[in-house]
């Protein structure tokens, strides 16, 4: 059974689509990579998926569990984290503190959150920084700090919007590094919303590619890559010659 | 907005007093002694008055700030729940006989659960809606108070005289039992606000205070703990509502349900610094003698004198120091 199943999500705003008809499974253990260009519908997809947005045709579910109508803390609460891909720390909360409220969700107790939150800081290698307020963090800490803060949620599925957008390239392969060992040593399911694609073809298992709000390839990384459609409304025809550069690379 | 390093031990509930057993002991000590004295130092029941002044409005600005500075849902219709305090108890105690206490558990429910059916619709509401709403709310529960003659409506209610006993909540002779109880009162609120900061709750309240989705997305009900936040919140104040009518022994809408009273409570948060625990005790002991002393002072030709000046005070805290006074204290020491 599919850890995640979308069916037929179809999200307008207004006149515009921004989802039409979208259907993919995502497996346990998978890292599914979400790519297309910009206004492709794709953080709008996750914005579904968590119940921020309620979808105005088709389903999502989580195994067994419909999450279409449920809130945004009764989806995570099933076992769905998140990252945004505009960045949302708690900011006049010390790093310690932002992690600490998503672990409250499984120890109420303020000592043992703290333990766990601080093994999560460790994990993202954000410990030393935990008593500094989110507010004055670096665009890549906070990206880690988002991080740790859905890991703290105890998730099964992490849904995670442009880990590495406006990140400097030194610390891309820490990130890289971070999302490899999540599935590794966490065993979570993992679906990536990345725009640089030496990152998400190096890290992705199946790519699920979005154009103007349609599905248009889903395979293994070196089969979409090749795709026409994908090439034609994405990456370029640079991408497909063996020294491309695609965007974001 | 504090410092660059944060309160990581405040995230250890035992930490900050076994750490530094010190000077906020002897401080708290001596604040308390302070307290316990008062009465018999300063004799005059101006000086007793005045003090209750400043306990009963602490704890409102205590019981504002645990939804609108820990929770960050600005209301400005708190009177709402002080009418419905003072209103409740008098109109059981005058029409059915009531103990006073037990009614001024019954405005405490009553509040309880008009905050509900307030906050149950309003939390849709975010930032200014918000508190463009409890205006509104404000305004209309007042003009009810105004029209509804079972409740005295514009004459109001004057409270039969009994004699002095705690039971029946009434002291003629001195102020100070009046001065203890409301001192009780007001070191239980803020004992539930320090006991708040301390758990879950008070994380989940500062956490919807700065990112209410952020807070959905890490599990957190935001309309839920937004529901425990107010009720609270009513509670205490309502209970403030139940003292003022019992203290004045004379209650109309323009005294337990005008938007001044509501904003006053904002305004003594926000000067002594919202979203913590010693603010609003701060901003009530300051801007409440000054109020005080203006009105001695200036008597009915300056009525607005205390506003002027208030007004002035909050926009200085609001462009030099957005954190109130107790803010910048924190600041100043690192935290």
């Amino acid at each position: 059974m599919a850890l995640l199943a979308v069916e037929g999500i179809t999200k307008r705003f207004g006149g515009v689509v921004a989802n039409h008809n979208i259907s993919f499974a995502v497996q346990p253990g998978e890292i599914v990579g979400l790519i297309g260009p910009n206004g492709a519908g794709k953080s709008t997809l996750f914005e579904v998926i968590t119940g921020y947005y309620p979808p105005d045709e088709g389903d999502v579910w989580f195994e067994t569990q419909r999450l279409v109508g449920r809130r945004p803390d009764q989806v995570n609460r099933l076992g769905i984290g998140r990252t945004f891909q505009k960045l949302r720390p708690f900011r006049n909360m010390t790093v310690l503190e932002n992690v600490m409220v998503a672990a409250m969700q499984h120890r109420a107790d303020p000592a043992g959150a703290r333990q766990e939150a601080l093994r999560y800081l460790e994990f993202v290698e954000l410990a030393d920084k935990g008593d500094r307020y989110a507010g004055h963090l670096n665009t890549g800490e906070r990206k880690r700090l988002e991080l740790a803060r859905a890991m703290a949620t105890r998730p099964r599925l992490l849904l995670l919007d442009e880990v590495t957008g406006g990140v400097d390239q030194r610390t891309i392969p820490t990130l890289l590094q971070l999302i490899a060992r999540l599935r590794r040593d966490q065993g979570l399911t993992l679906v990536v919303i990345e725009h640089n694609m030496r990152v998400i073809m190096s890290i992705s298992d199946r790519i699920v590619a979005l154009h103007l709000g349609k599905v248009i390839a889903d395979g293994p990384p070196s089969a979409v890559g090749k795709d026409r459609r994908v090439i034609e409304a994405y990456l370029g025809e640079a991408f497909a010659t063996p020294a491309g550069a695609g965007p974001g690379a | 907005m504090a410092g660059t390093t944060g309160p990581v031990e405040r995230a250890d509930a035992e930490a900050p007093a076994s750490r530094r057993p010190g000077w906020g002991a002897v401080l708290l000590a001596a604040l308390l002694g302070a307290v316990l004295v008062f009465p018999w130092v300063f004799r005059l029941p101006y000086h007793r008055d005045v003090a209750i002044k400043i306990f009963l409005y602490a704890m409102l600005a205590q019981a504002w700030n645990i939804l609108a500075g820990y929770c960050g849902q600005i209301s400005l219709g708190h009177a709402v729940f002080f009418g419905t305090g003072a209103y409740t108890s008098t109109v059981l105690q005058m029409r059915w006989g009531w103990n006073p206490w037990l009614g001024l558990v019954a405005g405490i429910v009553v509040a309880v659960a008009l905050s509900q059916v307030i906050g149950y619709p309003c939390f849709r509401l975010r930032g200014h809606y918000f508190a463009i709403a409890t205006i509104a709310i404000g305004e209309i529960v007042q003009t009810v108070g105004i029209n509804w003659e079972f409740i005295g409506g514009a004459r109001g209610l004057t409270m039969p005289l009994r004699k002095d006993s705690l039971l029946a909540f009434q002291f003629h002779a001195s102020k100070y039992p009046y001065y203890y109880i409301m001192a009780g009162l007001l070191a239980l609120c803020m004992l539930v606000s320090w006991r708040i900061e301390r758990t879950r709750l008070g994380y989940y309240f500062r956490a919807i205070r700065e990112d209410p989705a952020a807070a959905q997305s890490v599990g957190i009900s935001i309309t839920k703990y937004k529901l425990i936040a107010i009720a609270i919140s009513a509670a205490f104040v309502a209970a403030g509502g139940t003292f003022y009518a019992q203290y004045v022994l004379y209650l109309d809408p323009d005294s337990v349900l005008p938007l001044s009273l509501s904003i006053l409570v904002c305004l003594l948060a926000v000067v002594g610094g919202t979203g913590t625990l010693w603010g609003p005790l701060v901003g009530a002991a300051l801007l409440i003698p000054l109020s005080e002393f203006t009105r001695i002072q200036f008597g009915g030709t300056g009525g607005a004198v205390d506003l002027l000046i208030y007004g002035a005070l909050l926009t200085s805290v609001a462009v030099f120091q957005p954190a109130g006074l107790v803010g910048m204290v924190q600041r100043w020491r690192g935290r």
